[in-house]
């Protein structure tokens, strides 16, 4: 029997759970306690394309040093399905423990001999107190909470406020889950040795962090950003954000006289969404989507309408595990390419890459006004590790002197002055035209909105030279996108290094930790973190100032590296990919076991082999 | 069709509308369309219903999808805003225009191939809404820019140009429409234009969901003997059920017509839209009479016509969404963004 693992404040709890029993609710209490004792922890679920009966997972990380990201390994294991028994307690790290029900005997090969064994009899003493099966259940639920209240020696004054919060307005409900916690707690308290070698210790790391679902965030960005109209397709894992917006909505987009300051459409599918989304931007209003890749793919035909005849519109992509149905519940980022250049025809699009749920409002409410700037799709691309799961960042911040960047929309004013208008002529040099919004003037400023070629006054031609004049007006608006496109941030070596590392989007946590490591190791890199799409100068710089870079993304294809060598017009040799994409969140064990592996003996072995 | 440009001299005794506009103000570029095509008669009922109806054309917009109807929004109401889609799809680009300006008049011409073929699911996802509307398919049963294959209106039997015989059932869009909820519903035939003009004039004061099934043969490639979509055929079969005349609200009310043959229904905003019954047994007011009528005539070969069915106080989408008075494309920072004491506050219910 190996050490039983003794760590305080950094460990990582696993529930196996049954989908649909309950368990989510207390899964959550147990994130949220720890939390209020200002300790950071970060929890994922990890769950079928299922509503009742499959098997699921949520799993805690509890850092004290604030490591976000998945950590891989799990030190405790609350088994309490019995379909995924065995691969749960094959998971637990040596050392580690498995706290399951005890009330029924299990056979000794049921058991590994390396993990610590704690049994409680949940159903059994769950069956002594409650007789409705509903209420057995869901009682069992609170009662491992509190078996693991005195296990890891939490603060269960914590717990019992969090209760006191979460059945507000059904009050009747508190006093029997606090004593379901007890049942529990106490139980555990009496019977086994407590606090185990893992265990919790109040802290003060946790600020005043806030604590919410990227999926939600993003919907509120929108709300700032001014959006009035959504259309939308349910779609796993991107529904929850349409379904924030319209929460949200009814929050703050409601007139004193109760008339909603918005509409959301739940489309007949994605088709309709982005087409509602185009004409809606094409009138004036700010308008998106919420989808996922299929939804991306279904929707290609009019993002090319919308690049080509330069209407406004969001989309916000929470990406999932492809091709094709691929693993709807599981995370990747999997659609960068396809969003760079969706439709057919020449396109380009401009892209954006959350990293957590603070950015996703940000960004949410940017690519509004880039929309409406740059008179073309955005999109957010978020996935469904930052989607689904709610995650630790910082507050939200809004400058009450922030205005919306309407873009270059020609006034009644402006027409009746008899200001030229054209509405594909470049008049400031930057490619971006001036728009005319339907009903504005009634002799002056109408024109005719096409997928087919036109000239610079929106007349339609067939004409070679017109239709390139507009096409290379187009790559000089993709231009002036790089630089209003949010800058990389950049994170540099203690020491200087000829090894760099981009990344993007959800990886960010685990990379930060990932760096630490590496550096603790001895192996410096100078990271950066892409968050925009068209690539700014200062990315492609950051490539030509290393001998070797790694590119780290959550798919097979190394998409966002491609995308550098073909629009960075970068050497592919320089790019080396370290790609993640199981459908699992990435690690910083996998970034650093990869991108230590290859440098090990660096100085030794010629570059190239090393890193190829 | 012909390449020279229209001219810009006008007669100087043209008679004007209310707004000080002649017809020709609410004409668009030349058509390119072919010689004695019917969207081009149906552009003309547009132009002659929106002129006496004294809209001011820069408040409509006109959206459409692909093919040679959808083609047409650029031959009239040339001061109007206008949106060529994608295929099949106008109704959904139209939906979000809609929502986000309610103050405008929305104008969607379609096809058949565009709305019962490729555009049928969001054809009927449209109406079923309620989008506050004129809806308009020019329908030939053909695909004309392709040249003439069959669409998915064409009857069953009917024979195309190179002598192929459609086996397959066709669709019919009123019928459609009348099951998915359109609160107006009308047919009517390109050749027409007494028909046609109070109908799309009945369509644009209806506020709510107006579908408009227009027959309207292709010259080309549907104008033949045994096609159920030609002229001749067309004006053999019509049995039109009504004859209409549309007053708006402002218009003084004359009763001319034969009484017992008349019938007014009043529109939600106070315009009335008179209706010369011809079948007398019809009435425009029932639904399920609607539906069963056009089947009956339609197995007996007739096309009906005329105003099917409307609903005198019908809803729209802004009205099941509760949307706020002012369109949503003028609404600005303080109306949409709340600002940072809402989100100190939600900061703190996050902790």
């Amino acid at each position: 029997m190996p050490q039983p693992i003794a760590r305080v404040n950094d460990f990582v709890v696993k529930f196996a759970n049954v989908n649909g029993s309950g368990s989510a609710s207390a899964n959550q209490l147990f994130a949220k306690s720890i939390l209020r004792m200002g300790v950071p922890c970060t929890p994922r679920n990890i769950f079928p394309s299922n509503i009742q009966g499959l098997p699921t997972w949520y799993e805690v990380r509890v850092s004290e040093a604030g490591h976000l990201g998945a950590r891989g390994g799990v030190d405790m294991f609350v088994a309490m399905n019995p379909q995924t028994w065995d691969k749960d307690v094959a998971e637990i790290e040596p050392g580690g423990y498995l706290f399951y029900d005890s009330s029924k005997p299990m056979p000794k090969s049921k058991f590994r001999d390396d993990v610590n064994i704690i049994g409680v009899p949940l159903t059994e003493i769950c069956n002594q107190t409650y007789s409705d099966p509903r209420q057995r259940q869901l009682f069992k639920n609170i009662m491992y909470l509190g078996s693991l209240s005195a296990l890891l020696d939490m603060d269960v004054a914590a717990i019992e406020t969090l209760i006191g919060e979460q059945f507000q307005g059904k009050d009747k409900l508190i006093a029997p889950n606090v004593k379901a916690l007890h049942l529990g707690r106490d139980w555990t308290l009496k019977n086994l040795a407590c606090p185990l070698g893992i265990k919790l210790q109040r802290s003060d790391k946790v600020g005043d962090r806030i604590f919410l679902e990227g999926n939600s965030a993003a919907a509120l960005g929108a709300v700032y950003g001014g959006a009035t109209m959504c259309a939308w397709y349910p779609i796993t894992p991107s529904s929850s954000l349409a379904e924030a917006f319209s929460r949200h909505c009814r929050k703050f987009r409601t007139a004193p006289d109760g008339k909603a300051r918005h509409a959301i459409i739940q489309a007949e599918d994605e088709l309709a969404s982005i087409g509602m989304v185009i004409g809606a931007g094409w009138n004036g209003a700010r308008a998106f989507t919420a989808t996922s890749g299929p939804g991306i793919s279904l929707m290609q035909e009019f993002i090319g309408l919308a690049y080509f005849a330069e209407i406004p519109a969001v989309i916000f992509n929470v990406q999932r595990a492809g091709p094709s149905t691929g693993m709807p519940t599981r995370t990747q980022q999997c659609d960068v390419m396809s969003c760079a250049y969706a439709s057919h025809g020449d396109t380009k699009h401009v892209l954006l890459f959350p990293e957590d749920p603070r950015e996703c409002f940000e960004m949410g409410a940017l690519s509004f006004d880039l929309a409406d700037r740059l008179q073309t799709p955005i999109f957010v691309l978020l996935d469904l590790d930052i989607g689904m799961n709610e995650r630790l960042c910082a507050p939200l911040s809004w400058d009450a002197k922030r205005r919306f960047d309407r873009g270059k929309v020609m006034t009644y004013e402006e027409l009746e002055a008899g200001k030229e208008f054209g509405r594909y002529l470049d008049v400031d040099g930057d490619g971006i035209p001036y728009r005319t919004l339907p009903g504005t003037h009634p002799t002056r400023g109408s024109f005719f909105t096409r997928g087919t070629s036109r000239d610079r006054y929106a007349r339609y031609t067939e004409e070679g030279g017109a239709y390139q004049d507009n096409m290379q007006r187009l790559l000089k608006k993709f231009e002036t996108a790089k630089k209003l496109v949010p800058a990389p941030v950049k994170r540099p070596a203690k020491q200087a290094t000829k090894f760099g590392v981009l990344y993007y989007g959800s990886t960010a946590p685990a990379m930060s930790e990932a760096l630490d490591q590496l550096e603790a190791d001895g192996m410096h890199l100078d990271a950066m973190r892409v968050r925009g799409f068209p690539f700014s100068d200062e990315i492609v710089d950051f490539v030509r100032a290393h001998e070797h870079v790694f590119v780290v993304e959550q798919n097979r294809d190394g998409q966002l590296r491609a995308l550098l060598t073909v629009e960075g017009n970068i050497d592919p040799a320089k790019l080396v990919a370290v790609l993640h994409y199981d459908g699992t969140p990435i690690t910083a064990r996998f970034i650093r076991g990869s991108i230590g592996k290859r440098l090990a003996g660096a100085n030794v072995t010629p570059l190239r082999k090393v890193v190829s | 069709m012909t390449y020279l440009a229209k001219p810009k001299l006008r007669h100087p005794e043209l008679p004007v509308n209310k707004l000080g506009y002649t017809r020709r103000d609410y004409e668009g570029s030349v058509s390119t369309l072919c010689a004695g095509c019917g969207h081009d008669s149906i552009s003309a009922a547009i132009i002659q219903a929106c002129f006496e109806l004294d809209l001011p054309p820069h408040r409509i917009a006109k959206l459409s999808g692909i093919g040679c109807s959808s083609k047409t929004p650029t031959y009239f109401l040339g001061h109007s805003h206008g949106f060529n889609s994608v295929h099949g799809r106008m109704p959904s680009v139209l939906t979000g225009a809609n929502l986000a300006n309610r103050d405008l008049l929305y104008l969607g011409v379609s096809g058949d191939g565009d709305s019962a073929s490729i555009g049928l699911g969001q054809f009927a996802h449209c109406i079923r809404r309620g989008v506050n509307m004129v809806y308009i398919v020019e329908n030939n049963g053909v695909y004309g820019l392709t040249k003439g294959q069959f669409s998915a209106t064409a009857d069953r039997g009917s024979k195309s140009k190179r002598g192929a015989v459609n086996s397959d059932s066709s669709i019919d869009l009123v019928s459609m429409a009348l099951q998915l909820g359109a609160t107006f519903v009308g047919r009517s035939f390109s050749g027409d234009k007494a028909q046609l003009v109070p109908l799309i004039k009945g369509a644009i004061l209806h506020k709510g969901a107006a579908f408009m099934d227009v027959i309207s043969p292709c010259v080309a490639f549907n104008n033949h003997l045994g096609s159920t979509k030609s002229f001749d055929y067309v004006r053999e079969h019509n049995e039109a059920v009504n004859r209409l005349d549309v007053m708006t609200p402002r218009a003084e009310i004359t009763a001319d017509y034969a009484p017992g043959a008349l019938e007014t229904v009043i529109q939600h905003d106070g315009s009335a839209v008179r209706l010369r019954k011809i079948a007398a047994d019809y009435d425009p007011h029932n639904r399920i009479a609607a539906m069963t009528y056009l089947q009956e005539r339609a197995s007996a070969g007739e096309v009906v016509t005329g105003l099917l069915y409307v609903d005198s106080d019908p809803s729209d989408l802004h009205d099941s969404l509760n949307t706020v008075g002012e369109p949503l494309n003028v609404l600005g920072e303080a109306e949409l963004c709340p600002g940072p004491a809402a989100l100190e506050k939600l900061n703190a219910s996050l902790r």
